[in-house]
């Protein structure tokens, strides 16, 4: 245990990411290498998820998962260099997206949460269908990605055990 | 910012009069807009006479308060706010009145008790304001809550929610009786009826312009109100006669006794409110066509001088800084317009000719000596020395703050008053026109003769209501209305004695008191529970959330009796193997020394059970569980590095016994639980067999999603289907938790590194277990997708 010091109250602006041992290159080089795979994957399992494994709870995992891995490799400072919004945000933004979804059906009699099919024609790609249910996972995502940053960067900023 | 809001009541009052020139003498018009009719709840709006008068009333009053107001408060940031509050206040009531759904009238109701609160604590820097509107909050809410079982109670036996179907069909019956009497608690908190009275004594913490509103027009009318409106249907119930009766002539008595003894002016007027509602209740109580029409009549008077003089109080304390009526002196010498107003309002209280208070009385005094009226000689004893006592109270308002000095209050007063600077004629204008409303009614009492009579017919009385006059000779009423100005005159010159009489006595059984008690022994009793429930130890926690899961279904498992057919030990080999893995590292999980050791091996446990999961051809549950795997994990290890490497050794066999207790019960009672719903369960789930299910009408409801999945919510991947689609209520619930839960956590981790002193001691305290447990807690609370 290291002598009294100040404690760190959350968000400190520089820290310098103490890392909770000394980085290893082929760590980094690998995080570095698989987060944006990660992060595709779990694009892909939002949007996959109504028709094979896959959904919004699940593609959120991965992505905390995907973030997971840049703060072992690097600690606070490279997890927040990861992803630049505020956890809270996050957190907030998915709920307020699921609650609107569900709100917005109520819209042209439908009921609440009651979710319809949607088809859009993108340019160069062409008619795409999905439903409104996919918004309603997406806040889920969101919510679920908040949660993990949201813990990681709580239980994981520097104290005084890495000093 | 007020000159503002005073359109509102300007445009009650336009459309009050507008309506009276569409209404008729009998008119009735109701408009009623669907709303929540599962409930019956709708917007049920109707207006007649008497609604009128009360909407009459609230604008009137409402435009003097407002724009007396705009001089009143002096420009701020909280003006604004005040004044939409106010606003919002008058609105509520505007609503109260015209409600005819009995729904709808108990939310307007509580949003009286709610803006009520904010603006007794419009002042909120001040502990007493603070209070004051707690105290009304509570008493006021609470009597809105057991009203509003009552309304239930009498809703289901009349069969309808409408207030005037009640009162052209009462029902009857011991439940009918039940709920009137909820109903009339209700009516006789908010109208701060003995002894429900002492909120209102406290509520003069709101600034004056607001007291006014609420004890002349607003708030304490809404229980006279009501009370007016359910007296036709059920005035001859025993319960109604103690109840309205009782309570009316104990707060006319009680009320007009202490006022005698107030040295604030606020408070002489406070308890007087009391008192006059009392005897307003008394009146709408009887249920006969005079006292009614007398009720009409003193509803209008009481409004317009007690508006009149609160805002008085508030013209002197505004200009003196003091409403003590043992250091005004002079005033009424050097504001001789105002003080001229003033008496004409405290005249029309204390019921002195030619105002319209005196004619109220006078017809209170004829009903009451009719024949037939409930209580009889009883009450108009009541009457009579409760006027007494009002004369009396009305003589020492006047007295106290315009006059000169009292011998009886001795010296040692800083006499305030004699350089006072003049009130701004806009500022005095309001309780000057509405006390002079006071006197032109009273000589011209056929200007609202019409307005009263159609109101007392508009409530159901039958019969002619007798109209309004002055002068009606020599007779019984005129010789008490002599008796009870004399009696007055007489307590009013004995004030001294009175005074120190009431001092010397103590009161014993004190409202305020039994407030304060009731109060302090829940807030007591909640800190006792929470400390036996609350203990602070984790592991307490979770052996009594594990043994409460495994009890409350141990009671229909039981009923059941156990597994009908045992299934096949193993599908496939590699189930065998995996199985071993659980097993293994389960029990040295629960052998393990080190904390990070015990922390793998049940991470070991979970991801046997993916294996698991992905041999038996759930993709999703194994995916998802990877991860959550993975990621507990991930937190475990950030958690671990506050605790000690090692589990403390305990020297104590109870400490290992118990838990492994509760663990044996927990794991065996899930074995059984599995098993048991398994066997009770369809388990041909393949499309085929799920669609002849559903055609057969027997299908079990994952037989059902199954068929339903694809065609209804256009996705094949059940799993989300019914995570986004089918259950998405509970995902809504599901997330808006998991972010409750996650801001706690973190919100428990700083507090928790921000109490502990000394950084590096952060050992198995309380602070940092808790959150650990928590956010794991928050992770398997997560929308799994078994639903």
């Amino acid at each position: 245990m290291s002598a009294a010091q100040p404690i760190d109250q959350g968000d400190p602006p520089e820290h310098g990411g103490a890392p909770m041992r000394p980085p290893s290159l082929i760590l980094d080089v690998v995080v570095r290498a698989e987060f944006h795979v990660l992060l595709i994957v779990s694009t892909y399992l939002l949007f996959a998820g109504h028709n094979s494994p896959g959904g919004g709870f699940v593609g959120g995992l991965v992505a905390g998962a995907a973030c997971a891995t840049r703060y072992v490799a690097g600690g606070p400072a490279e997890l927040r260099r990861s992803i630049r919004a505020r956890p809270t945000t996050i957190l907030g933004a998915g709920l307020l997206i699921s609650v609107s979804t569900a709100f917005l059906s109520l819209y042209n009699d439908g009921g609440f949460l009651q979710h319809r099919l949607l088809s859009v024609d993108v340019p160069f790609i062409g008619p795409v269908k999905t439903s409104s249910a996919f918004f309603f996972d997406f806040g889920v995502y969101l919510v679920v990605l908040g949660t993990v940053l949201l813990i990681l960067s709580v239980l994981g900023s520097p104290t005084e055990d890495d000093a | 910012m007020f000159w503002i809001a005073a359109v509102a009541p300007l445009a009650t009052v336009v459309y009050a009069a507008v309506a009276a020139g569409r209404l008729g003498a009998d008119g009735v018009w109701i408009e009623t807009y669907r709303w929540v009719p599962v409930l019956g709840l709708d917007l049920g709006f109707r207006l007649d006479q008497f609604a009128l008068l009360m909407l009459v009333i609230i604008g009137v009053v409402g435009l003097c308060v407002f724009t007396y107001a705009a001089s009143y408060f002096h420009d701020g940031p909280e003006v604004a706010r005040t004044a939409a509050v106010l606003l919002a206040f008058a609105g509520a009531m505007v609503g109260l009145v015209l409600s005819d759904n009995v729904l709808l009238l108990f939310l307007f109701w509580e949003l009286t008790t709610v803006t009520s609160f904010l603006l007794i604590g419009t002042n909120d820097e001040q502990v007493g304001a603070r209070s004051a509107a707690l105290h009304a909050l509570l008493v006021t809410g609470g009597g809105g809550l057991t009203m509003l079982g009552g309304l239930v109670l009498v809703a289901q036996q009349a069969g309808t929610w409408s207030l005037s179907a009640w009162v052209s069909a009462p029902p009857s019956g011991t439940v009918v009786t039940a709920g009137v009497g909820l109903i009339l608690v209700g009516a006789l908190t908010k109208s701060a009826q003995v002894p429900f009275h002492s909120w209102l004594a406290g509520a003069m913490a709101a600034p004056t312009p607001i007291s006014a509103f609420l004890h002349s027009a607003t708030m304490v009318k809404a229980g006279v109100f009501l009370v007016a409106r359910l007296a036709p249907a059920f005035s001859t119930l025993g319960v109604w006669r103690w109840m309205v009766l009782g309570a009316g002539a104990a707060s006319l008595l009680l009320g007009g006794y202490r006022a005698l003894r107030q040295h604030d002016l606020k408070l002489v007027l406070a308890y007087g409110t009391i008192s006059q509602l009392g005897l307003l209740m008394i009146l709408f109580g009887a249920g006969t066509t005079e006292m009614a029409t007398a009720g009409c009549a003193l509803l209008l008077a009481h409004a317009a001088f007690k508006a009149a003089l609160f805002l008085t109080v508030g013209v002197v304390d505004h200009q003196t800084h003091t409403r003590d009526l043992r250091q005004l002196t002079g005033l009424g010498r050097r504001w001789p317009v105002v003080t001229a107003a003033a008496a004409l309002a405290a005249a029309s209280m204390a019921g002195l000719p030619p105002l319209i208070g005196f004619i109220a009385k006078e017809f209170a005094l004829k009903g009451a000596l009719e024949e037939g009226v409930p209580g009889g000689r009883l009450l108009l004893v009541a009457i009579v020395v409760g006027s007494m006592l009002t004369v009396a109270y009305s003589a020492r308002f006047v007295w106290g703050a315009f006059g000169s000095p009292d011998p009886h209050h001795g010296s040692g007063f800083e006499h305030v008053g004699a350089d006072a600077p003049h009130p701004s004629k806009v500022f005095a204008s309001a309780p000057v026109a509405l006390g002079i409303v006071g006197l032109v009614l009273g000589l011209a009492p056929m200007l609202i003769n019409g307005l009263v009579g159609n109101a007392v017919a508009a409530l159901g009385y039958v019969g002619p209501a007798p109209a309004l006059h002055l002068w009606s000779g020599f007779n019984a009423a005129l010789a008490l209305s002599a008796v009870v100005i004399a009696g007055g005159v007489v307590l009013f010159l004995l004030r001294g004695p009175v005074e120190r009489f009431q001092e010397r006595t103590p009161h014993v059984p004190s409202a305020l008191r039994a407030y304060e008690r009731g109060l302090q022994g829940v807030l007591v009793g909640s800190d006792r529970l929470t400390g036996v429930t609350q203990s602070g130890s984790l592991p307490v926690y979770i052996g009594v959330v594990l043994l409460t899961a495994v009890l409350v279904p141990l009671i229909p498992l039981l009923s059941q009796g156990g597994p009908e057919e045992w299934p096949a030990l193993y599908d496939s080999p590699l189930q065998l193997v995996f199985g071993l893995v659980i097993v293994v590292a389960a029990f040295a999980a629960a052998m393990a020394r080190r904390r990070f050791v015990a922390v793998l091996l049940l991470g070991a446990v979970g991801y046997a059970i993916v294996g698991m999961f992905v041999v038996q051809g759930a993709p999703d549950l194994a995916l998802t569980l990877v991860l959550i795997e993975t990621l507990g994990i991930v937190a475990f290890v950030l958690v671990l590095r506050h605790l000690p490497e090692n589990f403390r050794p305990t020297m104590l066999p109870g400490r290992k016994l118990v838990p492994a207790i509760i663990g044996t019960v927990v794991g065996l009672f899930v074995f059984v639980f599995m098993l048991t719903a398994g066997s009770l369960r369809d388990t041909s789930l393949s499309a085929d067999s799920a669609a002849a299910a559903v055609a057969a009408g027997n299908a079990s409801v994952s037989q059902e999603y199954l068929v339903r999945s694809e065609p209804e919510a256009k996705g094949r991947n059940i799993v989300n289907v019914i995570v986004v689609d089918f259950r998405g209520f509970d995902t809504l619930g599901e997330i808006t938790v998991l972010v409750v839960a996650t801001l706690g956590v973190v919100g428990l981790v700083r507090a928790g590194r921000r109490r502990d002193g000394e950084p590096g001691d952060v050992g198995p305290g309380d602070a940092e277990p808790a959150p650990m447990m928590t956010s794991t807690g928050a992770a398997e609370a997560d929308p799994e997708p078994t639903a």
